[in-house]
C-alpha cells in the first residue's frame, strides 16, 4: 500500500504496523529481543560457565568481587561469574515468565470464560473450584506438587501455571458474565450464531485488554514464585541459575555485596517492564475505538 | 419570602432577571486546541418563568446547564461570557462559594433518577443531608422539612418513604424525590435536564403537572432542557432552539410553534410525530407470518433456605396475536408491561409456554437445526444501536455476519451483499471498513437494520428501535423502515412506548398492561375509538406539540401499577377480550 496516495477509505494499516509506530512499544520489543538473544547465545558470549567456581573469583579474604574489573557484574559468594549466571538464568526465567505464565493465562481464561458465559451448574462448579484454589495456600500446593514430581525446570513451570491461573480466572469470569448480558451478544444469539462463534469472535476480543494486563503483571509474579520455590529447594535445582534463585542465594549478604541482589532484581524489573510496554501498546492497537490516538 | 407572587405567563415579569447569561462560550480542550461546544449564548430568566432549551443531541443544551451549575467535566471550561445569578457572576466564582450556592439558590434535576440518588442511603437521610448542607438546623427539624418536601411532591405515604431506599421506589417516585430534594431549599432557579425522558408517558404527565404546580406555588424559575417539543409546548413560556452549540432561534412558545422563523426550527417541528397526522392506509390482508397462541412467559423467583421457587413474575400472560405479511403490528405499553419479553420469546431468548408459530413452524417443536433455520425468518433490531453492535468488529463484517453464520455465499459475495444493503439503508459502501463508534446514532441504527435484513427475513422485530434517536433522525429511520417494508414485503413487530410514533407507523396495534393485551385492533380502531380506560389514559398523557392545545383535565392517578409477582400457584386475573366490532377487541 502506498502511503502517499492511500485514500481515507482504504483498509487501515495492520496492527503490527501500528504497533511499530509506538516508540515505547519498540523499546520494549528491543529489550525482550536482547534478553532472548542473550539467553540463546549465552555460551558464545560468556567466558566462564555459570557453575564454574573460579579461584580468582574471590578476594583474598574470600569475599565476592564487585562489578567492573575482570568480571562485568562481579562474582557471587562461591566465586562464580555473575554475568554468566544472569545470562543463563535468563533461560530459566524466560521459560517461567513466558511459558508458565502463558499457560496459567490460558487456563484462567478458559475457566473464566466458560464459567462466566454458561453460569448455571458449569459456572458454579468451576468457580467454587477456583475459590477453593484461592483459599488453599499456593505455596503449599506448589511444594506438594513439586514433591510428587521429580523437580525439573518444566515441572516447575507446570506447577507455577497450576497455582497461578486462579486470579486470572476470577477477573475473566466477572468480565465475561457482564459481557454476556450485553445487547450485542443477545443480537448474535438471535442471529443464530453458535456458542463457539460468540465466544471466539465476540467475547474473547473484548477480554484481550484484561488478558494482556494480567499477562504482563504475571511475568514478575511467576519469576518470583519460581525463586521462592527454588529457595525452598523444590524449584530449579542448583547449580542451574535463575534470576530468582540468584537473589535468594545471596539475600543474606545484601549489605556487604548489594550487586548480587540488585543486578538480578533489575533484570526482572526490566523484563517485566518491557513486556508491560509492549502489552500496553498492544492493548491500544487492538482496540478500534482508540484508533488514531497516541 | 414575603414578595408577592408574580403571575407567570407570556408577558415577562418587569423586575430584574433572576439569572442572566451573557455571551456564554464553553470550550473543550483537545489536542488540536480549544473547540467550542457552546457559542455566544445569551438569555435571561425571570422569577416564575419557564425557559425551555430545546435541541437534538450534540446541540450543547446539556453543556449549557452544566456550565451554569459549575459542574463542567475537567477538560471543559467557560472560555468567555458571564452567568449572573442576581449580582453574582457564577462563571468566575471559586468552587467553594459555588458549592454553597448549588442546591441553595440554584438546583438541578437529572434525567436518570436512579443514578442520581445514592443507592445505599435512605431517601430521608439523603434529603436531610441535602437540607443540612446549606442550613445547619437540628436533625429532627430537617427531617420534618424533608417530610414536608415529600408531601409537596405528592408522594404517597411520605412517612414511609423517608425510611425507604431508592431501589424500593419506582422511576416516577424517584424522580419526585429528586424534585423534592431540589426544591426543599426553595432555590430561585431550577434546572431540569430531560427530567421526564426516562419515564413512562403517564408518569411523565404526573411529573410535568407537579413541576408546574410547584412553580406556581414557589415562584421558582425553571430552565427546562429537553429534546421533546411536546414537553416544550406544554411547559415553557419561552424557548431557545439550539443546534451545534449555537442558538438558532428564540421566541415565546406560542410564537415559535405558530411561526417558526428559521429553517432548522421548521424542520425540527415538522419531524415531531403528531397524533392523528398519519395518512390512512388499508390494513394488509396477507398470509399470517407469525401467530402467537396463549403465550405466557414467567420467571421464577427463588427464596427460602433451599432456594425453591416461591413466586413467579408473570411477565407475559396468555397473549395471542397474529402478524400478517407486509404489515406493521405495534405493541404499546409502559415499562414492565411485558412487550419486550414477547419479542425475546419470539426470537427464543427466553423460554415460553403456549405456542409461537413463525412461517408455519412452531418454535417449541423444532430441533436445533430447525431453530437455526427459523432464525433466518425472524430478525431483531434493538433499542440502543451502540450496544447492539460489537464495538470491536468492522461494520461490514457485522452486516455480512448473518450470511456467514447461515453459510450463505463466499466472502466476496457476502461483502457485495453488505455493500448492497448499505446502499439500501442510505450509507455508502466505502464505510464498510469502519468501526461502529465512527458512526452517529442514526447511522448505527441503519447498520442494525441492514444487518436484520441481510437474510431476507419475513418478520423483523423492532424493539424500541427509534426511541433513542433524535426526532429528525427518528423520522428518517421511520421513513426508511416503511420504504423497506414496501420493497421487501417484510412484516414488523414494532414495540414502543411512544404512542405518537406507533400511531404513525402501525397498521394494527395491541395495547399491553401487566403482561396482557387489554385492547387490540386496527390503528383507526384503537386510536380513533379507544375503548379501554388504560388506552385512553396512554393517549391522553402524550404531550402535544401545540401550545394552543387545551388538555382535558384527567383524574390524577396516584395508585402504583400493581405488581406482576404472584405466589406459586396463583396468578393475575385473566382479562377477557370482547369484540366491539370488526375485530376491535377490548378487555372487559
Amino acid at each position: 500500500m502506498a502511503f502517499a496516495t492511500a485514500p481515507e477509505t482504504a483498509r487501515p494499516p495492520s496492527a503490527l504496523r501500528r504497533l511499530m509506530r509506538r516508540k515505547l512499544a519498540v523499546l520494549g520489543l528491543v529489550v525482550i529481543a536482547l534478553v532472548v538473544a542473550g539467553a540463546v547465545a549465552a555460551p558464545h558470549i560468556v567466558a566462564h560457565a555459570p557453575d564454574e567456581q573460579m579461584f580468582d573469583g574471590l578476594t583474598l579474604e574470600g569475599a565476592p568481587m564487585p562489578p567492573g574489573g575482570a568480571f562485568l557484574f562481579g562474582t557471587d559468594l562461591l566465586g562464580r561469574d555473575l554475568f554468566s549466571r544472569i545470562l543463563y538464568g535468563a533461560r530459566t526465567s524466560l521459560i517461567i515468565g513466558v511459558v508458565a505464565n502463558g499457560l496459567s493465562l490460558v487456563i484462567g481464561t478458559l475457566v473464566g470464560v466458560l464459567a462466566g458465559y454458561f453460569r448455571g451448574w458449569i459456572g458454579a462448579v468451576l468457580m467454587r473450584f477456583t475459590d477453593l484454589m484461592m483459599a488453599f495456600p499456593a505455596l503449599l500446593l506448589a511444594i506438594c506438587l513439586a514433591a510428587i514430581f521429580q523437580p525439573s525446570l518444566w515441572i516447575v513451570a507446570m506447577v507455577i501455571a497450576l497455582v497461578n491461573w486462579v486470579q486470572t480466572a476470577r477477573v475473566i469470569y466477572t468480565e465475561t458474565s457482564s459481557l454476556a448480558t450485553r445487547d450485542f451478544i443477545a443480537a448474535e444469539r438471535t442471529l443464530g450464531a453458535s456458542t463457539g462463534r460468540i465466544l471466539i469472535h465476540h467475547i474473547l476480543p473484548h477480554l484481550l485488554p484484561t488478558i494482556i494486563v494480567w499477562g504482563t503483571l504475571g511475568i514478575s509474579t511467576t519469576v518470583l514464585l519460581e525463586a521462592t520455590l527454588s529457595f525452598l529447594g523444590v524449584g530449579v535445582q542448583p547449580p542451574t541459575p535463575s534470576w530468582g534463585n540468584i537473589i535468594f542465594e545471596n539475600q543474606t549478604y545484601f549489605q556487604s555485596a548489594p550487586w548480587l541482589v540488585f543486578i538480578p532484581g533489575a533484570a526482572i524489573i526490566l523484563l517485566a517492564l518491557a513486556f508491560n510496554l509492549v502489552g500496553d501498546a498492544l492493548r491500544d492497537v487492538l482496540d478500534p475505538t482508540q484508533r488514531g490516538r497516541g | 419570602m414575603t414578595a408577592a407572587l408574580p403571575i407567570s405567563g407570556a408577558e415577562p415579569a418587569p423586575e430584574a432577571p433572576v439569572l442572566s447569561v451573557r455571551n456564554l462560550t464553553v470550550s473543550v480542550a483537545t489536542e488540536a486546541g480549544a473547540k467550542p461546544l457552546v457559542r455566544d449564548l445569551s438569555f435571561s430568566l425571570h422569577r416564575g418563568e419557564t425557559l425551555a432549551i430545546a435541541g437534538e443531541s450534540g446541540s450543547g443544551k446539556s453543556i449549557t446547564s452544566l456550565a451554569i451549575m459549575g459542574l463542567l467535566p475537567p477538560n471543559v471550561a467557560i472560555s468567555a461570557g458571564s452567568v449572573c445569578l442576581g449580582a453574582t457572576d457564577l462563571a468566575t466564582l471559586p468552587e467553594r462559594q459555588m458549592r454553597a450556592l448549588r442546591g441553595d439558590r440554584i438546583a438541578m434535576i437529572f434525567q436518570e433518577p436512579m443514578t442520581s440518588l445514592n443507592p445505599i442511603l435512605s431517601v430521608g437521610a439523603q434529603l436531610v443531608e441535602a437540607i443540612r448542607a446549606h442550613d445547619p438546623i437540628p436533625r429532627a427539624e430537617a427531617r420534618a422539612r424533608a417530610l414536608d418536601a415529600l408531601r409537596a411532591v405528592r408522594l404517597s405515604q411520605p412517612e414511609r418513604r423517608l425510611d425507604q431506599y431508592p431501589h424500593e421506589l419506582s422511576g416516577g417516585m424517584r424522580q419526585r424525590v429528586m424534585i423534592a430534594m431540589a426544591l426543599a431549599l426553595r432555590p430561585q432557579v431550577l434546572i431540569a435536564d430531560e427530567p421526564t425522558t426516562a419515564l413512562d408517558v403517564t408518569v411523565q404527565r404526573e411529573v410535568l403537572d407537579l413541576l408546574r404546580d410547584l412553580q406556581r406555588d414557589l415562584g421558582t424559575a425553571i430552565i427546562l432542557i429537553t429534546h421533546d417539543m411536546g414537553v416544550v409546548a406544554e411547559m415553557a413560556d419561552r424557548v431557545i432552539v439550539m443546534q451545534n452549540g449555537a442558538q438558532v432561534e428564540t421566541a415565546a412558545t406560542r410564537d415559535l410553534f405558530a411561526r417558526p422563523a428559521q429553517a432548522y426550527t421548521q424542520s425540527l417541528l415538522a419531524a415531531v410525530p403528531r397524533m392523528g397526522s398519519a395518512p390512512a392506509r388499508p390494513a394488509p390482508e396477507g398470509e399470517v407470518v407469525a401467530r402467537l397462541t396463549d403465550v405466557s412467559v414467567r420467571f421464577a423467583l427463588r427464596g427460602g433456605l433451599l432456594g425453591r421457587v416461591t413466586h413467579q413474575v408473570h411477565a407475559v400472560e396468555q397473549v395471542s396475536l397474529q402478524i400478517r405479511r407486509g404489515e406493521t403490528f405495534a405493541l404499546v405499553g409502559e415499562s414492565g408491561c411485558g412487550k419486550s419479553t414477547i419479542a425475546k420469546a419470539i426470537v427464543g431468548l427466553v423460554p415460553h409456554q403456549g405456542r409461537i408459530e413463525v412461517a408455519g413452524l412452531a418454535l417449541s417443536e423444532l430441533d436445533a437445526a430447525g431453530k437455526k433455520a427459523l432464525r433466518r425468518q425472524v430478525q431483531m433490531v434493538f433499542q440502543d444501536p451502540a450496544a447492539a453492535l460489537d464495538p470491536r468488529m468492522r461494520v461490514g463484517d457485522l452486516v455480512s455476519e448473518p450470511l456467514l453464520i447461515h453459510g450463505q455465499g463466499d466472502a466476496a459475495s457476502r461483502r457485495a451483499r453488505a455493500a448492497e444493503l448499505f446502499a439500501r439503508v442510505g450509507l455508502s459502501a466505502d464505510q464498510l471498513d469502519r468501526y461502529p463508534h465512527e458512526f452517529s446514532g442514526g447511522q448505527r441504527q441503519r447498520i442494525c437494520i441492514a444487518r436484520a435484513l441481510a437474510l431476507n427475513p419475513q418478520l423483523v422485530i423492532a424493539d424500541e428501535s427509534v426511541s433513542a434517536l433524535d426526532v429528525s433522525v427518528q423520522a428518517r429511520v421511520l421513513d426508511l423502515l416503511r420504504a423497506l417494508q414496501t420493497e421487501f414485503g417484510v412484516a414488523y413487530l414494532f414495540i414502543s412506548h411512544d404512542m405518537a410514533v406507533v400511531e404513525n407507523i402501525s397498521d394494527r396495534v395491541a395495547v399491553m398492561y401487566l403482561g396482557q393485551i387489554v385492547e387490540t385492533g386496527t390503528r383507526a380502531q384503537v386510536f380513533g375509538n379507544p375503548q379501554h380506560p388504560y388506552t385512553r389514559r396512554l393517549i391522553e398523557a402524550v404531550p402535544v406539540p401545540d401550545p394552543e392545545h387545551v388538555r382535558v383535565a384527567s383524574p390524577r392517578l396516584s395508585a402504583e401499577i400493581p405488581s406482576p409477582v404472584h405466589a406459586l400457584g396463583q396468578g393475575p386475573q385473566r382479562v377477557r377480550l370482547h369484540d366491539v366490532g370488526e375485530g376491535h377487541l377490548v378487555a372487559v
